[in-house]
This record gives structure tokens, sequence and C-alpha cells, in this order.
């Protein structure tokens, strides 16, 4: 009998990361200009994550997924039209920002919640998955927090490869310092993973799962509760995009390797 | 919170309310899918080059794969054939050809041509065609080995056969064998010219003509590359354009079982008598076909906005000018020309997109009105004149329908809307009227006009417009629509189909209704007063022309008379396009409300398209009145004074209607050079 799991991923929207992202102060606090109307995709990292859980589920049987994301449900339903056709899943929504200026701790506490509210989860074949940090806030502290609050000390960050054992034992590749993975084991379910990229590529469409999972995803967007979020207890004093220094120079006639060395004398200084 | 100026460009919950498809996932999955494979897939293939060959290879082989695996080809069939859109697909296939044509629309030909070649199978063919072919052509499903059949249309055959005059048919089929009481075998002999799908293609439906008194008139029939005899896909196409979909000029003799007969056939004193002759298959096929070809180029012309902004404001970068200098932070957008063209390309754009999108919404809701009437009359046994003499009687209930769908739901006789609303063959007769109109209109005007406004696009990029490093592939784009305005029936076919649909009564009708509409909308600001004027000025002018003759005696409003009938043909198209604009964004403005993505720019938005509505009614009015003097005055000696009088009185309120457009075009330019774009475009280039 394979070992079964249920995964839940975690993952909020962030802006397309072609967009033009300028960050202003708002009345009620930091923000992006125009965030609303720019189109979003999944979080990046997370994208990555749901694509291994989708692949573990299929290679175990009797899986299950979930994705819990707090978003502005009209804008994750957009991004839900795409997503949705990439593997099946159950979507569930905490209508709320999915801004990086939110608390991380008060977002965390958020996504717990609608984890624990999951019907009959399974919390001894919970898988927790997300991305390691997300795109928009880059702390990479709420998956952990989450973890920590449903009981989960097994934790990895910065993974890219899960080996599951014919005892149903993991084994982990993270990313550590100077580009090395640490190899980690740990006995089995539950745990959280944060993914870096993981190694899969990106399914293609596939209509047919896209109109099966949209059985679900529409009735969680209609029936997403809004996020208790304070806002309080955080405060920016200012906020700003780091500063790019952008300087071409055109060569034809250079090769690959004085290239490479020009660049590297350059990082050196 | 509201803003005035536009925020960024429109996106997806824009358009899916303007062209009314917000509660339709499947199609705004289908527009995923199709984006994810033109700004991938399609755009890698342009960027590397493989345009540039005019043979059919490996690399172009990638885009039949990726058309499969993201469910384009399967998007044609209907659920139990494998697809996954319940119902008429040509809101779904419109919307896709949009997207691939935002890259590239020799892939979106590629993708239609599939659909082209099924199109007399799944229109006209039997039950056993229908189950047989559609089955073949869907990409295999998880757990299949099975290779997808590819099908082309062959239809235009090498000179001095099928071009234009799809009457004239060299293709000819005869007997070879018919065993007693059984199956005749036919031999088949076709050249094609210019047959798209032609290097891959399993299977061809092609238009021939008897060459044998035992077999009756034209038909279409379905040839396999395994039947018995030459199945030769010829020589390829050296096309300029469309580079990314296959084109060559095959030469089929073959024998084939009757049973492929498009539809079938009887057997009439010794004679084949095939069900369907080749016009009336093609007629249902084209009925359709032709309005994703017309969002081909809509989609170009809005794909160039973006990229021409950013080449704007980045033309001084990296200059004296140093950052916070209007040099630096505008570029070339310091000079008012360039937005107040670019401001045209996009009106224009999104006038073609409208209309093209409203023929798509009609069709949708045409097909099944069109297979219950042909039901309905088969059961009653009307067929050709009979039927057309049904359909005639029906004439004053069209009307009065019209007359009660244009009045005030609350203020109507509801029980006679609806019985009037049930009645498949008054239904059948007004989409009827409708399509004759609005499929050739949005073929004509979007690709014909808008390969014009392409090169403004194009103009607008400077020298980097002439080469192939241009970002958007913009002068790939403007040689493109050309194609687009040439196949499946040049201009010319186009202006001859409206020759004939602009004088039907319940059209004319549905122009008046419009008119009042539009006068009622008068005070919104989006230009409806110029284009009730310019539907007025038109409706006379038609009415003119119907009823005078030249000095010679000869009637102006004839089929031959191309001079009259073609340039008010193109006249009604810019009014037809400007008023699904307007409608489209008055739609915008009233349910955008409802969508909290857009609650803090919805006001933004709404004056900005507002704006473009006055450009562009007040340009489609002003085409019109330049038209329509020159067939008022232009065919006689000299002018009637009453006529003149009352002709001028029309013309003027045309130019009177045209208070305060260049205001609109001055604010609608000044919001290009504050719109937040991207930073680089989404696809590569
Ligand atoms: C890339 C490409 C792909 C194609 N794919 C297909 C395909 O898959 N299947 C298929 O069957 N065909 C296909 N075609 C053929 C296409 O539909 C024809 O080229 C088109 O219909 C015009 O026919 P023609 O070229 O013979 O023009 P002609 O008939 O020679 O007409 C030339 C011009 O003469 C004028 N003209 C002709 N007749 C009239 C008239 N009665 N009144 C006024 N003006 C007139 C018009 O200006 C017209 O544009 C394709 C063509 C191309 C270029």
């Amino acid at each position: 009998m394979p070992t079964t799991y249920q995964i839940v991923v975690c993952g909020g929207i962030v802006p397309d990361p072609l967009q033009s992202l300028e960050p202003v102060m708002g009345p009620t606090g930091p923000a992006l200009k125009n965030e609303m109307m720019l189109p979003s995709v999944l979080d990046p990292w997370a994208w990555h994550a749901l694509f291994e859980a989708a692949d573990l589920a299929k290679r175990h049987p009797g899986s299950k997924v979930w994705l819990v994301s707090m978003s502005p449900k009209a804008k994750l339903q957009q991004v839900m039209m795409g997503l949705a056709q990439k593997v099946p899943f159950e979507l569930v929504v905490v209508d709320g920002p999915a801004s990086g200026f939110a608390d991380a701790v008060e977002t965390a506490a958020a996504l717990a919640g609608a984890i624990e509210g999951i019907p009959d989860l399974d919390r001894s074949k919970l898988l927790l998955f997300g991305g390691w940090q997300s795109a928009s806030r880059g702390t990479g502290a709420v998956l952990q927090m989450i973890g920590e609050i449903l009981g989960i000390d097994e934790q990895f960050q910065g993974v890219d490869k899960l080996t599951v054992d014919d005892s149903g034992g993991l084994e982990i590749l993270e990313r550590i310092e100077a580009g090395a993975w640490q190899k980690s084991r740990c006995a089995g379910a539950p745990a959280v993973l944060g993914w870096a990229t993981g190694e899969l590529p990106e399914p293609p469409n596939n209509p047919q799962i896209g109109m099966q999972n949209m059985r679900g995803i529409m009735p969680a967007l209609q029936q997403a509760k809004p996020a208790a979020l304070s806002g309080e207890g955080l405060s920016y004093d200012s906020v700003e995009s780091p500063k790019q220094r952008r300087e071409t120079r055109v060569e034809t006639e250079m090769d690959a390797d004085a290239i490479a060395d020009e660049i590297a004398a350059w990082l050196k200084g | 919170m509201s803003d005035t100026s536009l925020p960024t460009l429109p996106g997806d919950d824009v358009r899916q309310i303007m062209w009314r498809f917000s509660d339709r996932f499947d199609l705004q999955m289908a527009v995923q899918s199709a984006r994810g494979v033109a700004r991938g897939t399609v755009a890698r293939l342009v960027a590397d080059g493989v345009r540039n060959t005019h043979e059919w290879n490996d690399e172009k082989g990638k885009l039949l794969t990726a058309f499969d695996e993201s469910g384009l080809t399967s998007l044609y069939m209907d659920v139990e054939q494998g697809g996954f859109i319940e119902g008429p697909k040509n809101m779904a296939m419109s919307l896709v050809a949009f997207e691939l044509s935002w890259v590239d629309a020799g892939a979106a030909t590629g993708s239609l041509a599939g659909n082209l070649a099924l199109a007399p199978i799944h229109e006209k063919g039997t039950d056993e065609q229908r189950r047989f072919y559609m089955g073949k052509a869907l990409p295999p499903q998880p757990g299949e080995d099975r290779v997808p059949w590819r099908g082309a249309f062959a239809l235009t055959e090498p000179l001095p056969f099928v071009g234009v005059d799809t009457g004239v048919v060299g293709g000819k089929a005869k007997i070879a064998d018919w065993p007693e009481g059984g199956e005749p075998v036919l031999q088949i002999d076709k050249r094609g010219r210019f047959i798209t799908n032609m290097d891959f293609a399993n299977f061809v439906t092609a238009a021939v003509d008897s060459d044998d008194e035992r077999i009756k008139g034209t038909f279409m029939v379905i040839l396999e590359e395994t039947d018995p005899g030459t199945f030769d896909r010829g020589a390829p196409t050296l096309k300029l354009v469309h580079q990314l979909s296959s084109t060559r000029d095959p030469v089929f003799s073959q024998q084939v079982p009757a049973s492929r007969i498009i539809g079938g056939y009887d057997v009439v004193d010794g004679v084949i008598v095939p069900k369907f002759n080749h016009s009336e298959v093609i007629a249902s096929v084209f009925h359709r076909t032709r309005i994703p070809v017309g969002l081909m180029t809509a989609a170009k012309l809005l794909s160039a906005v973006e990229p021409v902004i950013r080449y704007q404001r980045s033309r001084f970068h990296g200059g004296e000018a140093g950052e916070g200098s209007p040099r630096y932070d505008l570029g070339l957008q310091v000079n008012e020309d360039v937005t107040h063209r670019l401001i045209d390309v996009w009106a224009t754009g999104e006038a073609a997109a409208s209309v093209g999108f409203e023929a798509a919404r009609q069709a949708d809701i045409f097909d099944p009105v069109e297979r219950e009437k042909d039901r309905i009359c088969a059961e009653q046994g009307l067929t050709g004149r009979k039927q057309m003499m049904a359909l005639r009687k029906k004439e004053p209930e069209v009307l009065e329908y019209l007359d009660l769908l244009y009045t005030d739901e609350a203020e109507r006789d509801a029980a006679r809307f609806a019985d009037l609303d049930a009645d498949i063959l008054v239904q059948f007769a007004l989409g009827d009227a409708r399509a004759n109109i609005m499929n050739p209109a949005v073929k004509l005007w979007n690709t014909g006009h808008g390969a014009t406004m392409m090169r403004e696009a194009v103009a607008l990029m400077g020298g980097y417009g002439t080469t192939e490093d241009c970002p958007g592939f913009l002068p790939q784009k403007w040689m493109d629509a050309q194609l687009e305005a040439t196949y499946e029936g040049p201009e010319a076919v186009q202006r001859r189909h409206l020759t004939l649909g602009m004088t039907s009564r319940i059209f004319r009708h549905e122009v008046d209704l419009w008119i009042r509409e539009l006068e009622a909308q008068a005070g919104d600001g989006y230009g409806a007063k110029s284009l009730a004027a310019g539907f007025k000025l038109w409706s006379w002018t038609t009415d003119y022309l119907q009823g005078h003759n030249d000095p010679d005696g000869k009637k102006l409003y004839h089929g031959k008379r191309q001079a009259v009938t073609f340039p008010l043909a193109d006249a009604i198209c810019w009014l037809l396009s400007a008023r699904s604009l307007v409608q489209d964004s008055i739609e915008l403005k009233t349910k955008g409300a409802e969508n909290p993505v857009l609650a803090e720019s919805l006001d933004a938005f709404s004056s900005f398209y507002a704006d473009l509505c006055k450009l562009q009614a007040a340009r489609a009015a002003g085409e019109v009145s330049r038209i329509c003097a020159d067939l008022v005055y232009g065919f006689q000696e000299s002018a009637d004074e009453a006529d003149a009088a009352e002709f001028a009185a029309l013309r003027e309120a045309v130019d009177r209607s045209l208070a305060g457009t260049e205001l609109a075009r001055d604010r609608a330019a000044d919001a290009l050079t504050h719109i937040m774009i991207p930073e680089a475009l989404d696809y590569p280039a």
C-alpha cells in the first residue's frame, strides 16, 4: 500500500514580474502604484511548489492537493483561469490582501486558520508546501510560522527535490550557501517544505483539467471569507524600489571567455 | 478613491466586460491557453527567425504539438467529441485567433485551418462523417497512443479556375466504378492553389464539379492521403506573410467511395444527387470562419500600442538629457503628433475588436437557431424557394420583434415579445439578416482598413519599423494584415456580400432603431450623436441611390455597379465598427462597477474609452459623409435642388456633431504620456 499524502500548498498572487512596480505611500500604508490593475500571477515560488505537489500526488495515488491562497478574490479568479488548467487541485480562498506589505504574522495566522478549516484534513498525512519566500514580501517567514501554528516542526526551506523511499521516508535537498545542497531525511509526514524552484517544467495548459478544477474553484471563490487582518503592530517609515544600474555596451567582436573575465573582474571591483 | 488618469493598459477584467464573457470561464481559460502558446512557443519561433523560410520544418511543427497540448486543437470539438466548450464555438475561436495573432497571425491561421478543414464536415457532414473525422482530429487523450489527423480545406484552384469567383470549379468527379447494388466509387481530380496545412494534412475537404452525367452538379468531398491514386502535396507557396503556417499547391487524383461526399447523396433515376452543392457548404463554412480572420488584424493593432509607447518613451535614454527631464521621461511623446497618431491606431483596433466580437457573439446565438430552422424546415418539407417564401412571410413579424426589442422592457408587450422570441423562423430571419452584414463587415473593414492603420503603427517606430528587430513584430504584422484582407475571400467578395445584405428590410429597420438608440445616448459623450447623424446620412443616401438612375437611365444601386455599391459598403462598415465600440464602452461603464478590481480606476477607463469612441465615431461619420457626397453628387450632371437641400442638411448635422472631437483626441493622447506600461514586452522580440 503506497503512502498517500494530503498536500496543502500555500501561495498568494503577485503582479506579473514584467510589470513596472512602483511603491507608493497610500492613506492606509504602503502599496504598489495601480496594483489592482496590474495583471497577477501565482507567486513564482509557490508556483513551483504547486507543480511539485501535483507530481507527488500523481505518483502516490489517493493523495490530494489543496491550494490555500490569501488574495483579493476577484484578482485570484483571473489567475485561476490559467493556473487551474495546469494541475488538479482544490482551492481554499481567504479574501484578503496579497500585498507584500501585509503583516507576515497576521498572514500566517489567517492561512493557518484556513488550513485548520479544511474538512477531514488528515494532519498525520499533511505535507505543507509553499515557496521558501514570496516574491512580494520576500521575508521567508510566513510558511515557517504556519508550520509552527499547526505544530509541525519538521521544516525544510529552499527545497529543490523531494524523494520518498519505499517505507515512506522523505529525503530532501535544500539549498544552502555557495550553490550547495544539504541532504536531509525525515521519517515522513507531517512536514513543512518551502520550495525553491524544484525541478519540474511548467505543465502545458490542459483545459480538461481546468474545467474539472473550476467546479470547485468557483464556489470556493464565491464563499471566500474576508481575512481579519488588523494591520496593527507594523508600520513602514518609507518604501522605495531598489536602485537599478544598467550600463550597456555592445560588443560584437569579443569572445565569451573575454566577456566572462571582464564581468568577473568588475564584480571583484 | 477614483483617479481620472488612465492607469494601465486595459487588462482581462476590462476586456471580459467589454466583449461580454465575464461569466464564461471556459472562454477565459481558452484565452489563457492561447496566450501561453502565443507568447511562448510562437513568439520564440518568430524571434528565432523561423518565419524566414517558406518550407515547413520541425521547428514550425512544434506549433501543432503546442496547439494539441494546450487544448486549442480540441477547442472546435463538441464536448461529446472530446472538446471542452459546450455549444457554439465562434466566440471561442475568435478569442483564440485574437490571442495568437497578438504575436503572429500565421500561427493563428495554422490553428484555424484545421477547423476550416473540418468545418464542411461539422456544418453539413453526415453524422457518421462528423463522428469519424472529428474523432480522428481529436488529439490523443491521456493513456492513448495515437497521432491526430490534420486536415486542409481545398477550394481555391490554379488559374483560371476558383478564386474570388467560386463558381468556376475546375476539380472534377467521375464514376470510376459502380458495382451492382453497391457503393459507387468516384474518381476525383482536383488541383489546389494556396492550400493551408498541406504539408501535413492527412485528409482534405475539396470542392469538385461533376464530369459525369451520372453525378449531379458540384459538391465537397473528403480525400484521405492513403486513398488509391495520387495525393501530391505540391510545391510550397513562396509566401512573404504568415510563414508559420503551411501553404502548398497540391494535386489530387484519387478514387474514393461516394460515401465521402460531404452531407451524403441520394440516387435519383440512376444519378448521384449530392445533398449539398459546394456553394451551400462553403456558404455555411465562411459564414463563421471570416470573423476570426477579422479579429486577427484587430489584435495586431492593439498589440502595437505597448511597444510603440515604450519606444517613444525610451527613445532618448542614455543620451545627454538626464533623468527627470521631459526629453528623458517622455522621449518622442513631447511631440503631439506621435501620441495623436497612436491614438488613431488604438481606436481602430478597439473598434475592430468590438465589431468582431459582436459578430462572434451573434454567430453563437445564430448557430443553434439555424440548426433548429433546418430541422423545422425539413420536417415541413420546406426547401429551396418554398423555404425562402416561408421566411419572407415572417418579415413583418421580424420587424415587430425588433420594435419590441428596442422598447423598454417595462413598456413592451411581454407576451408578444416572448412569442416572437421563441419563433425560430423569426429568429432565423433576423440572425441571417444580421450575419449577412456583420460577417462581411468584420472581414472587410478590420483587415482592409486595419492593414492601412498597421502601416501607421510601423511608421511610428521610425527606421526600426522596417527591420526584423522591431519590438512586437510590427512590420511582419503589417504585411500579414494584407493576407488577412485576401484569403477567405478578398475585399471585393465582402463588398459583394454587403451589396446584397445592405438592402434587406430587416437590416434597414434595425438601422432606424439604432439611430433612435444612439440619439438617446447622444448626451453621454461617446460620439453617439455623430454616429446617429452618420447612419441617417447613409440611410438617406442608400434610399436615394436605390431610387435614382444615372443620366443614361441606368440604375445606380445595382450589383454590377460596384462604383456605387462598394463605397456604400465601406461606409456602413465604418459606422458598424464605431457603433460596436460605443456599445462596448457603455457596457464597461455600466458593468464595471460590479467588478471590485476596477473600482478604483473605472472612471479613468470610462473617460478614456468615451474619448476613443468620440474620435472613432467622428472619423466614421466623416468618412460616410465624404463617401455619400461622392455618390449622391458624382453620378449626376447637376443636383436636384430639393434632394441637395435634404442631403446638405443631413451632412451639416454630421459636421456639427464633430464639436469637441479634437479635444477628446487631446485628452486621449495626453493619457498616453502618463499611462504605466510594463518594463518589457511579455514575449521575446
Ligand atoms: C497564404 C494563403 C493561404 C490560403 N489558404 C487557402 C486554403 O486553405 N484553402 C483555399 O481554398 N484557399 C486558400 N487561399 C486562397 C485564397 O482564398 C484566395 O487567394 C482568395 O480567395 C482570392 O482568390 P485569387 O487569389 O484567385 O484572386 P482573384 O480571384 O484573381 O482576384 C484578384 C483580385 O481581383 C479583384 N476581383 C476579382 N473578382 C472580382 C469581382 N467579381 N468583383 C470585383 N473585384 C474582383 C479583387 O480585387 C481581387 O482581390 C489561400 C491564399 C493564401 C495567399
